[in-house]
């Protein structure tokens, strides 16, 4: 099986409909697939709901989905640091499905390995919980939060062999492995595509069986928010 | 009215809270003052730093020109690594929040009551971001420290009987830590545990809507 595409445009060739769900790895602009955003970009696919932590930043990554009006709804924990989403947001013209960052997290891992439900203490007492079903378990109230299964998810890793196997680097692997599992097929950009045998089987964060397409070429991610220390001086 | 001069600084609710830490734990500081108590831990107590974003043992910030976009905290900021630095997945990350195993963390707030509710992550129709990582954290973790101004700019009590905003967790907060003083609370109320430098009994109370018992 061929996985290896030349293109992000080629790579998600046949895949795109309007309306459909994309799962997106990365927190923050820290491992986000940003030549795949671009290219669905300039696919025109619209309404689309979008599975992320975070959308972006204004003009970059899930950001230019949102200046293009091609997202209808959004399912993240943290919109801040993203002036054209708020207002998108506070005008009625975007939709806003909060979830807990660990909740989307697992609601992905969950969708992923094939369960449905799942009961969490996180959110209970608050809106997150409103119209959710509630279970006492050891005298502990619980919530019930679904599991996602996207049409299509959308990841970054720093590595893969020709079979998809994927290693990530250091905090860019964030979301990219739990978006990777819920989506029925999953395209993924690397920094390096490298030959069968060249990776250690030990240290394959994600195996190749969740990765369908896989195109190279992708450049680190852009700092979001550079903070450094100064070196003493004797 | 509070004077300016009475009270902690930000950095000085930051080094109070610092001596929360116990020795040989695993701790996730929040964006905000609780950052800045990575600064003040205290000689001889040894804590883990987790950030939710994917890794334990957090280390400083880097030294300019050493900054790597791969390796960021919580808040988005360029850090680095230590000996014992372990990298996860956010589902793993989160699978260790919820199920127990880190003992404290360190959050900001802009609302608490007198319960232990806790509101930091909305004002409806003004400031949308959202609650990250805070709603499991707070129902995760084994103790929850809160860090912030006792009082909004407009001098109103920002320590109250009910939240006003929308709650991150009910009744979740173990400790509050303003720049008037050290609170805890309790089944009836607030209990004062310290005032702050120059701060009186009489001053804590006046700057608080919440019942201190």
């Amino acid at each position: 099986m061929q996985k290896v595409y030349s293109s992000a445009q080629a790579a998600l060739e046949g895949i795109l409909h309007d309306g459909m769900l994309i799962a997106s790895g990365g927190f923050g602009l820290c491992g986000i697939p940003e030549q795949l955003i671009e290219a669905i970009r300039d696919t025109g696919v619209k309404d689309l709901t979008i599975a992320s932590n975070n959308a972006g930043i204004d003009g970059v990554g899930l950001g230019m989905l949102l200046a293009t009006r091609q997202v209808k709804r959004m399912i993240s924990s943290y919109v801040g640091e993203n002036a054209e989403f708020m207002r998108q947001y506070l005008a009625g013209e975007l939709e806003l499905e909060f979830n807990p960052q660990g909740t989307l997290a697992e609601r992905m891992r969950a969708g992923g390995a094939g369960i449905p439900g799942f009961y969490t203490r996180t959110g209970v007492g608050t809106v997150i919980a409103e119209g959710k079903e509630h279970k006492d378990f050891d005298g502990q109230t619980y919530i019930l939060e679904r599991g996602i299964v996207a049409d299509l998810a959308i990841v970054k890793a720093w590595r893969a062999d020709t079979s998809g196997n994927l290693m990530f680097r250091k905090t860019a692997r964030n979301f990219n492995v739990p978006a990777a599992t819920c989506g029925r097929i999953c395209v993924a950009e690397v920094e390096e595509i490298v030959p069968l045998g060249s990776l250690d089987p030990d240290k394959i964060h994600l195996p190749g069986i969740y990765v369908h397409r896989l195109i190279g070429g992708a450049r680190k991610n852009r700092i979001e928010n550079r903070t450094v220390r100064k070196k003493e001086t004797a | 009215m509070m004077s300016e001069a009475k009270g902690w600084d930000r950095n000085q609710i930051a080094a109070r809270a610092a001596k929360e830490l116990q020795d040989g734990t695993y701790v996730n500081l929040g964006i905000g003052i609780p950052t800045l108590v990575s600064n003040y831990i205290p000689a001889g107590v040894n804590v883990t730093l987790q950030s939710e974003n994917g890794m334990l043992g957090m280390g400083p910030f880097p030294f300019e020109g050493e900054e790597d976009p791969d390796l960021i905290n919580a808040g988005k900021q360029t850090i680095t690594e230590l000996p014992q630095t372990a990298y996860f997945d956010s589902a793993q990350s989160f699978a260790m929040i919820r199920g127990g195993k880190i003992a404290m963390a360190i959050l900001g707030a802009m609302e608490v009551s007198e319960q232990g509710d806790l509101a930091n992550w909305m004002i409806p129709g003004k400031l949308v971001k959202g609650m990250g990582g805070a709603m499991d954290l707070v129902a995760g973790v084994g103790r929850v420290v809160v860090v912030m101004d006792h009082t909004s700019k407009h001098g109103e009590s920002k320590v109250l009987r009910d939240c006003t905003l929308p709650l991150t967790g009910k009744g979740v907060v173990d400790r509050i830590i303003t720049n008037l003083g050290v609170l805890d609370v309790g089944d009836k109320g607030l209990h004062i545990v310290e005032l702050a430098d120059g701060v009186t009994e009489a001053d804590l109370r006046a700057a608080t809507e919440a019942t201190i018992v």
